[in-house]
C-alpha cells in the first residue's frame, strides 16, 4: 500500500511538472496551431521572474513578507511571460499564421534572442524593460472609450509609450542600485531558494512527501482548473473555442479574431511563466532551462491529441507514472519473483537514461496506431 | 555627413585604444629583450564559459606575475610573455580548429587550454599530428597518455580513490553501502567503474548506480531508488555535472536524504565556485575531494587566493581547476628556462622532473606527463568552503588506472623510448 502510494505520488509529481510546462503549449499549439519553439524561453522568463522577485523581497521594506514571495511571483511570472508572448504575437507570429515552417524558424530565432538577452543584459534593466512593455501595452487600452475614439488617440498612445519607457528606465536603475546582484549581466546560473515553510517534508498517511513537489502539484491543479473554467464558462473562452473550430465563420459572426489570437497567445505564454516558477523550485535557473523542457512539452501535447486539454492532462500523468515505474524499477518490487529474463530486462531499463529511451519508444509505437493521439479532434476543421 | 564621419573617426580611435589596452599584459615593456606569444584556448561563450573563463583569468594572472618578475629567461635574453586568447565556444570541433589556428598561423610554442574530456579528445589528434604541445588543467578520468599533452589535473587515483577509501573507512557512514550517481557521459561512467572495483576490493557493496542524461533535472526516480537501496542511510558518490547538482541537492534535501539522517554525499565535481552557486545550505555536511582547496592554511595558498582576489575582485574564489591552470604556466616557464629554448621537443624533455612549490604544496612532473599531487578530503561548511579533514602525502599519478579492468597492469613513460604511451608493468 505504502509502495503504491509512493509510486503514485512520484508519478503524479513528475507528471505535474510535465503538465504545467505543457499546458501553455497545449493552448498555443493545440488550439491555435502555432509551433512555438520559444515556449521554453517563456518558461525561462517565468523562472527569472521568480529569482528577481525573491531578491526584491529580500529588501528591508519587503522583508516581513519574504515568505510569501513565491505566491506573488506566480502572478508576476504570468504577467511577464504573457506580455512578452503578446508582443511576440503582435510583431512576429501574426504575420506567419498558416505557414508552420516559417513560424518554427522564427520562434526558434526568438528563443535564441531571449536566451542571449538574459545572458548579456543585467536583470535589473531587463525588469525595467518588461515593466515598460506592460505599461505601454496596457495603458492605452485603459483610457476611456471617448479618448480612444478621438482622432488624437495616436498622440495619447505615443505619449503613454514615452511614459512607459521613462518608468521602465527609472525602475530599472532603482532596482539596479538597490539590489547589487541584479546590476551586472551574468551568464551564470542563479538559484531560487524556496521559503522555509516550503522546504522539508510533510507526512500524509504514514508516507513522507517533499513539500516543493506538493506545491508544484497544487500550482498545476489550480492552473488546469482555472484554464478549464475560463475556456468553458467565460465569454472569451467561448470565443476562443469558436475561433479554434472555424475561424472564417467566427469572423463573419463578428468575433474579433485578432483579439482572440492575442488573448489566446497571451494566456498560453502566461502559463509558460507559471511553469517557470514551478521549475525554478526544482533546479537552478539559467538561460538554457527552457530548452530542457521543450521536447517533453511537445511530446505531451502530441500524445494527448492536439487541441484537447484533457488529453494533455492524461498524457502527462501517464508519462509521469511510466517514468517512475520504469526508471525506478518499481515493477521488481511489486512482483519480486518474476522470471529471470524478464527481471533482467527490467533492470536494464531501470536507469534514468534508459527509462527515457523506453518511454520515447513506447510513444512512437502508440502513435503508429493512433497517429492523432489519445483524444483526436473531430469535426470540420480537421478535414481541411 | 560630416558629423557621421567624425563619429566614425571617434569610434575608430576608441576601438584602437581598447585593443591597445587589452594587448598590454602588464609590466614594463622596456626591460625585455624580446617577446614570446603563447596560446590560451578555453570556452568564453556557451555552456562551459562560466567555468572556463575562471581558468583564462588565472592563466592571465600567472603570465602577468611572471612578466612582473622579469619574464622568461632563455639563453641570456629575457622574454616577455604575451598571449592570444581564443574562444572554444563550448563546441568540441571548434577547439580543434582554433588549435590549428594557434599552431599554424600564430606559431605559438604552447597552448594552455581545454576543460571537458570531449574537448581534449577533439584536440588530441591536432597536437599529435603537428607535434605541438597542449597543457590541460582539469581533473579527469585518465585512461589516456599522450606525448603531446601535459595533464596537470588529478587522475582518479589522486582524487576518487582516496575519497572512496575515506568514505568506506573513516567517514560517519563508514562500512555503509554505496550508491553512485552521475551525469551520463564518459567521466562519471569511467570514474564509477573504478569506484566499483575499489569498493569490491575494500569488501563493501555498491547497491545501485544511475546516470542522469545531460540537461535533465528530473531526479525523482533516482531519489526513490536511493531510498529503496539505502533505507537506513549510506554513502552516495556524486559525479553529476554543473547545474544538475543544483537539482539533485535541492530535491534530495526535500526528500530527507541529508547528513543528519545518515546519508553522506562525496562529490568529485563540486569546488568552491560550485558551492556558492548551489548554496552552502544544501551542501553543508557533505564531502569533496580535491588537490587544492581555498582553505589550505599555508602562505603559498593564501598568497594565491589573495592575488587572485586583488586582480579580479574581492568576491571571486579560487578552486582546484584554477590552481592546476596556475601551476602549468609556471611549470612551462621553468621547463623552457631549463631547456634554454622554446623548441617543443627540448621543452618536453626538460619538463619531466620539474618541481614547483604550488599553492597546494610541492608538485613534480612525472614521466607520464602527469603531476604528483597531494589529495585532500574536505567537509563542506556553512561558509561555502571546505573544512579539510584529511591530507595524503604526495600521490603519484596513474595515467592507466590500476583498478579499471581494461588498464590494470599498464603504465606510461615518455622518458624511455621503449616504453611510451602504454606498456605492461
Amino acid at each position: 500500500m505504502e509502495l503504491l502510494l509512493d509510486s503514485l505520488f512520484n508519478g503524479i509529481a513528475i507528471g505535474s511538472v510535465l503538465l504545467v510546462a505543457a499546458l501553455g503549449l497545449a493552448i498555443v499549439f493545440g488550439l491555435m496551431g502555432v509551433i512555438n519553439l520559444a515556449h521554453g524561453e517563456l518558461m525561462m522568463l517565468g523562472a527569472y521572474t521568480t529569482y528577481v522577485t525573491q531578491l526584491i523581497f529580500k529588501l528591508p521594506i519587503l522583508k516581513p513578507f519574504y515568505n510569501s514571495y513565491i505566491i506573488v511571483s506566480i502572478f508576476l511570472a504570468f504577467i511577464v511571460s504573457g506580455v512578452v508572448g503578446i508582443l511576440l504575437e503582435k510583431t512576429i507570429i501574426r504575420k506567419l499564421y498558416g505557414s508552420p515552417l516559417e513560424t518554427l524558424l522564427a520562434t526558434w530565432g526568438v528563443s535564441l534572442i531571449l536566451q542571449q538577452f538574459v545572458r548579456s543584459v543585467p536583470l535589473a534593466y531587463g525588469t525595467g524593460l518588461v515593466i515598460s512593455l506592460i505599461i505601454g501595452l496596457f495603458l492605452p487600452a485603459s483610457f476611456p472609450s471617448k479618448i480612444k475614439e478621438s482622432i488624437n488617440f495616436k498622440y495619447f498612445k505615443f505619449s503613454s509609450w514615452i511614459f512607459a519607457a521613462l518608468t521602465g528606465v527609472l525602475t530599472g536603475s532603482l532596482i539596479s542600485s538597490s539590489v547589487s546582484k541584479l546590476s551586472r549581466a551574468s551568464a551564470r546560473n542563479v538559484d531560487v531558494t524556496a521559503p522555509s515553510w516550503m522546504r522539508g517534508q510533510v507526512e500524509i498517511i504514514g508516507t513522507a512527501f517533499p513539500k516543493t513537489r506538493l506545491m508544484i502539484i497544487i500550482i498545476t491543479l489550480i492552473s488546469v482548473i482555472a484554464i478549464t473554467l475560463f475556456l468553458n464558462q467565460s465569454a472569451w473562452g467561448m470565443r476562443i473555442r469558436a475561433v479554434t473550430q472555424n475561424r472564417q465563420m467566427s469572423d463573419c459572426l463578428g468575433i474579433s479574431t485578432e483579439k482572440v489570437d492575442i488573448i489566446t497567445f497571451g494566456i498560453g505564454s502566461g502559463l509558460a511563466g507559471v511553469a517557470g516558477v514551478a521549475v525554478s523550485l526544482l533546479g537552478s535557473v539559467g538561460p538554457n532551462v527552457g530548452g530542457n523542457y521543450i521536447v517533453g512539452c511537445f511530446m505531451v501535447v502530441v500524445l494527448g491529441g492536439v487541441g484537447n486539454l484533457l488529453g494533455t492532462v492524461l498524457a502527462s500523468f501517464g508519462i509521469g507514472i511510466m517514468t517512475d515505474l520504469i526508471g525506478a524499477g518499481r515493477l521488481l518490487s511489486i512482483w519480486p519473483d518474476m522470471p529471470l529474463p524478464l527481471s533482467n530486462t527490467i533492470n536494464f531499463f531501470a536507469t534514468t537514461s534508459m527509462a527515457r529511451v523506453m518511454i520515447f519508444a513506447l510513444i512512437v509505437i502508440f502513435l503508429q496506431f493512433k497517429p492523432t493521439g489519445l483524444f483526436p479532434q473531430k469535426g470540420r476543421m480537421v478535414e481541411n | 555627413m560630416r558629423i557621421s564621419r567624425r563619429i566614425l573617426a571617434g569610434l575608430a580611435t576608441a576601438s584602437l585604444a581598447v585593443t591597445a589596452t587589452s594587448c598590454g599584459g602588464g609590466g614594463t615593456s622596456g626591460s625585455f629583450d624580446d617577446t614570446v606569444t603563447v596560446g590560451i584556448l578555453h570556452s568564453l561563450s556557451g555552456t562551459m564559459a562560466i567555468s572556463e573563463s575562471t581558468l583564462v583569468d588565472t592563466e592571465k594572472m600567472a603570465i602577468e606575475e611572471i612578466n612582473a618578475a622579469g619574464g622568461v629567461k632563455v639563453g641570456g635574453k629575457s622574454y616577455k610573455i604575451e598571449y592570444i586568447v581564443e574562444d572554444g565556444a563550448s563546441d568540441w570541433p571548434t577547439f580543434a580548429e582554433k588549435s590549428k589556428k594557434l599552431i599554424d598561423q600564430d606559431g605559438v610554442p604552447v597552448v594552455f587550454g581545454g576543460w571537458t574530456s570531449a574537448s581534449r579528445k577533439a584536440m588530441l589528434p591536432v597536437y599529435e599530428s603537428k607535434d605541438a604541445f597542449l597543457y590541460y588543467p582539469i581533473q579527469y578520468e585518465a585512461q589516456e597518455c599522450s606525448n603531446n599533452i601535459f595533464y596537470t589535473g588529478a587522475t582518479p587515483n589522486q582524487q576518487s580513490e582516496p575519497a572512496t577509501d575515506f568514505m568506506y573507512k573513516r567517514s560517519p557512514a563508514a562500512g555503509g553501502d554505496f550508491f553512485l550517481v552521475g551525469s551520463d557521459y564518459v567521466f562519471p561512467r569511467t570514474s564509477n567503474t573504478i569506484t566499483k572495483a575499489q569498493v569490491k576490493q575494500l569488501g563493501g557493496k555498491v547497491v545501485g548506480e544511475d546516470y542522469l542524461p545531460l540537461g535533465n533535472t528530473e531526479v525523482a526516480p533516482i531519489i526513490s531508488k536511493i531510498k529503496k537501496a539505502l533505507p537506513e542511510g549510506g554513502i552516495i558518490i556524486n559525479t553529476l555535472n554543473g547545474d544538475q547538482n543544483v537539482a539533485f541537492f535541492k530535491q534530495i534535501q526535500d526528500a530527507g536524504i541529508t547528513p543528519s539522517s545518515g546519508y553522506y554525499v562525496m562529490n568529485y565535481s563540486i569546488a568552491e565556485e560550485e558551492i556558492s552557486t548551489i548554496g552552502p545550505e544544501f551542501l553543508e555536511g557533505h564531502y569533496g575531494a580535491w588537490n587544492y582547496m581555498m582553505s589550505i592554511d599555508t602562505p603559498a595558498s593564501k598568497k594565491f587566493a589573495k592575488s587572485f582576489k586583488k586582480r579580479w575582485g574581492a568576491d571571486r574564489v579560487v578552486a582546484d581547476p584554477q590552481e592546476s591552470a596556475y601551476n602549468m604556466v609556471y611549470l612551462w616557464k621553468q621547463a623552457v628556462e631549463d631547456a634554454g629554448t622554446f623548441d617543443d621537443n627540448a621543452v618536453r624533455e626538460a619538463l619531466v622532473g620539474q618541481k614547483f612549490d604550488a599553492p597546494q604544496g610541492p608538485v613534480e612532473v612525472m614521466p607520464n606527463h602527469h603531476l604528483s599531487q597531494t589529495v585532500r578530503i574536505g567537509e563542506i561548511n556553512a561558509e561555502g568552503g571546505f573544512t579539510i579533514l584529511e591530507e595524503t602525502g604526495v600521490v603519484l599519478p596513474q595515467a592507466w588506472n590500476q583498478k579499471h579492468p581494461s588498464s590494470k597492469g599498464f603504465a606510461c613513460d615518455w622518458t624511455d623510448p621503449s616504453k611510451g604511451e602504454k606498456y605492461k608493468l
